[in-house]
């Protein structure tokens, strides 16, 4: 067995919307969708990385209260939360079919440091890095 | 105002989303002019509100946030680059040279060639941090207008007029 993070998540405004996005549009596929009731537990993960899932989560009962659920709501739509890194082999390459599928970029693959990145976000407002991997 | 805006969490997320895609834009092209018109475009937001809804959410008005990106941008040339000062603040979107040179020292205390002699002696030690963040980490936090930082330095004794935000 090989031990380390397993789920780590971001807040997004509506799980299907992020769905949508990460999966059709980054790569991204579902590993576990599993509602009880209102509640839904989802998560996606990289084809080439079974050992990590994302969780996307939406802030709200009966985790949160409306007041911080509205704030964690504010938090990420203003783009407050941390970045995320999603490393690739080719930058330019990956750009080029996220945008095909209509991913909102935020900066053009750049050319620095011995490798390429660029950034996009997803609906909701969370922020990701795109870099290519060093060879 | 209302009472709801003063809140901290108070805005509307789907227009904090908007005014994220403006600021989104002004990350992506700090180089560019950013007229309150232009952004306000971007938002979807009346000119009218949108410099105080960009406040209210990002604590900064606009053109102060994007004076710092600027700055920031310079500063990650003058450290990366072998790009002349002039070079630099013109690509970096200003249009002379002086102002360039005036507000870097209003903002991060210190010229551009004395950043550049200090920043790259100190530059091994982030060479595993990805560049953005290193890039952020130097961001100025630039709290206050830029007129009315250049007049607490000079040791103005009288509170003057409303300071302009500097264009």
């Amino acid at each position: 067995m090989s031990q380390g993070v397993q789920v780590a998540g971001v807040y997004v405004r509506d799980q299907d919307e992020a769905l949508a996005f990460y999966v059709d549009k980054v790569g991204f596929r579902v590993h576990t969708d599993m509602r009880n009731g209102d509640f839904r537990w989802l998560t996606v993960q990289y084809p080439e990385q079974p050992l990590f899932q994302l969780g996307l989560f939406v802030p709200g009962p009966p985790v949160h209260d409306g007041a911080t659920a509205q704030a964690l709501n504010a938090m990420v739509a203003k783009g407050a939360m941390p970045s995320l890194v999603l490393q690739v082999s080719d930058c330019r390459a990956a750009c080029e079919r996220m945008r095909a599928n209509g991913v909102e970029f935020t900066q053009e693959p750049t050319e620095r440091y011995g490798t390429v990145d660029a950034g996009f976000r997803d609906p909701s407002g969370n922020g990701w890095k795109l870099i290519e991997a060093r060879r | 105002m209302s009472a709801m805006s003063d809140a901290p969490n108070g805005q509307d997320p789907q227009l904090l989303r908007r005014l994220l895609r403006a600021k989104d834009r002004i990350d992506g092209a700090s180089h560019e002019d950013w007229p309150v018109s232009r952004l306000a475009q971007v938002s979807h937001v009346s000119e009218a509100h949108f410099a105080r809804s960009f406040k209210e959410a990002f604590g900064v008005p606009p053109h102060r946030y994007l004076l710092t990106r600027r700055i920031e941008r310079a500063t990650a040339l003058l450290r990366e680059t072998p790009l002349s000062i002039t070079d630099i603040a013109f690509q970096t979107g200003w249009r002379s040279l002086g102002t360039f040179g005036r507000i870097f020292r209003d903002v991060t205390g210190e010229s551009p060639g004395a950043m550049r002699q200090r920043a790259r002696a100190a530059e091994r030690a982030l060479a595993s941090v990805p560049a953005c963040i290193v890039s952020a980490a130097h961001r100025p936090d630039l709290r206050t207008a830029v007129l009315e930082k250049r007049r607490r330095a000079a040791g103005a004794t009288k509170d003057a007029q409303p300071t302009k935000e500097i264009q």
